[in-house]
């Protein structure tokens, strides 16, 4: 029986962070942005695969990283919403419990597994202000190694999402007609499209929260809205 | 509640039944002892098609035996935006059954990234009845009616189950609860595939108020109260529910006929 090398905690834990750091910035950024009818969520996506979903009413997803790592993330995103929804009411399903629920989840990975999940995910909600306590919107962000912070205005993941967030740090002004909201997006995910100027809008993947729509409040953008929106 | 647990597929009910199973009632340790018609029943629902697609109706009247438990049950539910179901039966399991049928939908629609195909819809419907099969036994049975408009070969489809998850899609109509075989002699009658919506509603109503005429446990439009049936179409630009004012205008029609043949029908 061989004796294993000792590893301190600290360098293990680097070590981890820089390997997942790595994955993550391989990928291209999403943003999520507040704007007048309600929450949109973008990225750039050429493939069928999509990096944004829906959980529940209000709820919705955007990941970043490993497909395969934050799809999975979506999809018990969907199963603690549902079952939460199924118990309890349609309204109890909030955001913060289950932005708790992926940092604890992707923090216990992140510590108990060997490999560190390669994802950074967003979770927004959208508010309602016919409902009492729900009328805010809501923006939280978890990383690989389960921080989570929230927002308000605008969010930024994987990438380059310093650079991304400076820019929109800039830019961004509350209330943003939904159009606009978009050309700003588009322009802050073409910053840093490897190098390339800009986006072409059919590798763009947009979805919206819409406040004023009753029930299921998530809507995919097929690319004639989006050219719509953008107006060009 | 637990985040991660070990169902990894894309049917709510699956997930109930592996992870939560502390959810779902164990109808086979139930006491036979006890009286399934101590418990509210639903009574008349039925379906057929017409020229836009296909309707949806029931009756608001839940019994307990020989007493009215509700005279507003809820008995048709749209379970997606292009699809229904109907219930008749064990009035509890028969409102959770859809409520699940409505949550399945949604849950794999999500999951997923696309709906199930009408037909799956169906399908999966017929396992959810079946699996109710050791409560049916009991006497706590549920037999659904459900229909949808097929976006996808743009024609309003119906199906008719048994107690043993049987499905059955049906041509023309299908009724089903105590006053279910009226209602369906009553279409017998009256159905015309290409019917309006007008003419549709017309049948719906009539196929109705025969049922409540022959059978005690049916509630017919309630005019006192203002308690109409409820009567969907599922066409393809959604579902849409009969206004109240609208049943209550083409049931006096029928009441006026019939008062002038002393209880004949036409």
């Amino acid at each position: 029986m061989s004796m294993p090398f000792y590893v301190s905690p600290e360098q293990v834990m680097a070590d981890k962070a820089e390997y997942a750091r790595k994955g993550i910035a391989r990928g291209k950024s999403s943003i999520v942005l507040e704007c007048d009818t309600g929450i949109l969520l973008m990225a750039e996506n050429s493939s069928t695969l999509s990096k944004i979903g829906e959980i529940y009413d209000r709820v919705a997803f955007a990941g970043v990283g490993k497909f395969s790592e934050f799809d999975q993330l979506r999809k018990l995103g969907i199963r603690y919403a549902d079952m939460k929804g199924y118990t309890y009411s349609r309204d109890d399903v909030r955001c913060r419990a289950l932005a708790n629920a992926y940092s604890q989840a992707v923090g216990d990975a992140f510590t108990q597994q060997l490999k560190p999940l390669e994802v950074e995910i967003a979770v927004v909600e959208v508010g309602d202000a016919s409902l009492a306590g729900h009328e805010n919107n809501a923006i939280y962000r978890v990383q690989f190694d389960g921080s989570i912070s929230d927002h308000t205005g605008y969010c930024v993941i994987g990438g380059a999402s310093e650079d991304l967030s400076e820019f929109l740090r800039g830019d961004y002004r509350p209330d943003l007609p939904l159009g606009e909201a978009l050309g700003l997006g588009k322009t802050a995910l073409g910053r840093v499209a490897d190098g390339e100027p800009s986006i072409e809008n059919q590798n763009l993947e947009v979805c919206v929260l819409e406040r004023e729509r009753t029930g299921r409040k998530f809507v995919r953008l097929n690319s004639d809205r989006i050219e719509e929106l953008l107006g060009s | 509640m637990r985040f991660a647990g070990t169902y990894q597929g894309s049917s709510f009910v699956e997930l109930l039944e592996l992870d939560h199973k502390h959810l779902r009632p164990d109808w086979a340790k139930m006491t036979r002892n006890f009286d399934p018609a101590s418990i509210p029943h639903g009574t008349t629902v039925m379906g057929f098609k017409y020229a836009d697609g296909v309707v949806i109706a029931g009756d608001r009247l839940a019994t307990v035996g020989h007493r009215v438990a509700s005279r507003d049950m809820e008995k048709v539910y749209p379970t997606d935006d292009y699809s229904l179901i109907a219930i008749a039966g064990a009035a509890g399991p028969a409102i959770e059954m859809a409520r699940l049928m409505r949550i399945e939908l949604e849950h794999y629609e999500k999951i997923e990234g696309e709906p199930l195909e009408l037909e799956g819809k169906a399908n999966k419907l017929s396992q959810m009845v079946r699996q109710n099969m050791p409560a049916a036994l009991q006497g706590f049975g549920v037999v659904p009616l459900f229909a949808g408009y097929d976006n996808r070969r743009n024609v309003g489809r119906l199906w008719g189950y048994d107690m043993t998850g049987g499905r059955y899609e049906e041509t023309d109509y299908e009724a089903t609860g105590s006053g279910g075989l009226y209602a369906a002699e009553s279409l017998k009658k009256s159905h015309k595939l290409d019917a309006s919506r007008s003419e549709a509603l017309a049948m719906a109503v009539q196929a109705l108020v025969d049922a409540a005429d022959e059978d005690r446990a049916t509630g017919g439009p309630d005019i006192v109260r203002g308690i109409y049936p409820i009567i969907d179409f599922c066409t393809r630009k959604g579902i849409e529910r009969a206004p109240s004012n609208e049943i209550d205008r083409v049931f006096r029609g029928i009441v006026a006929d019939r008062t002038s043949r002393n209880g004949g029908a036409s």
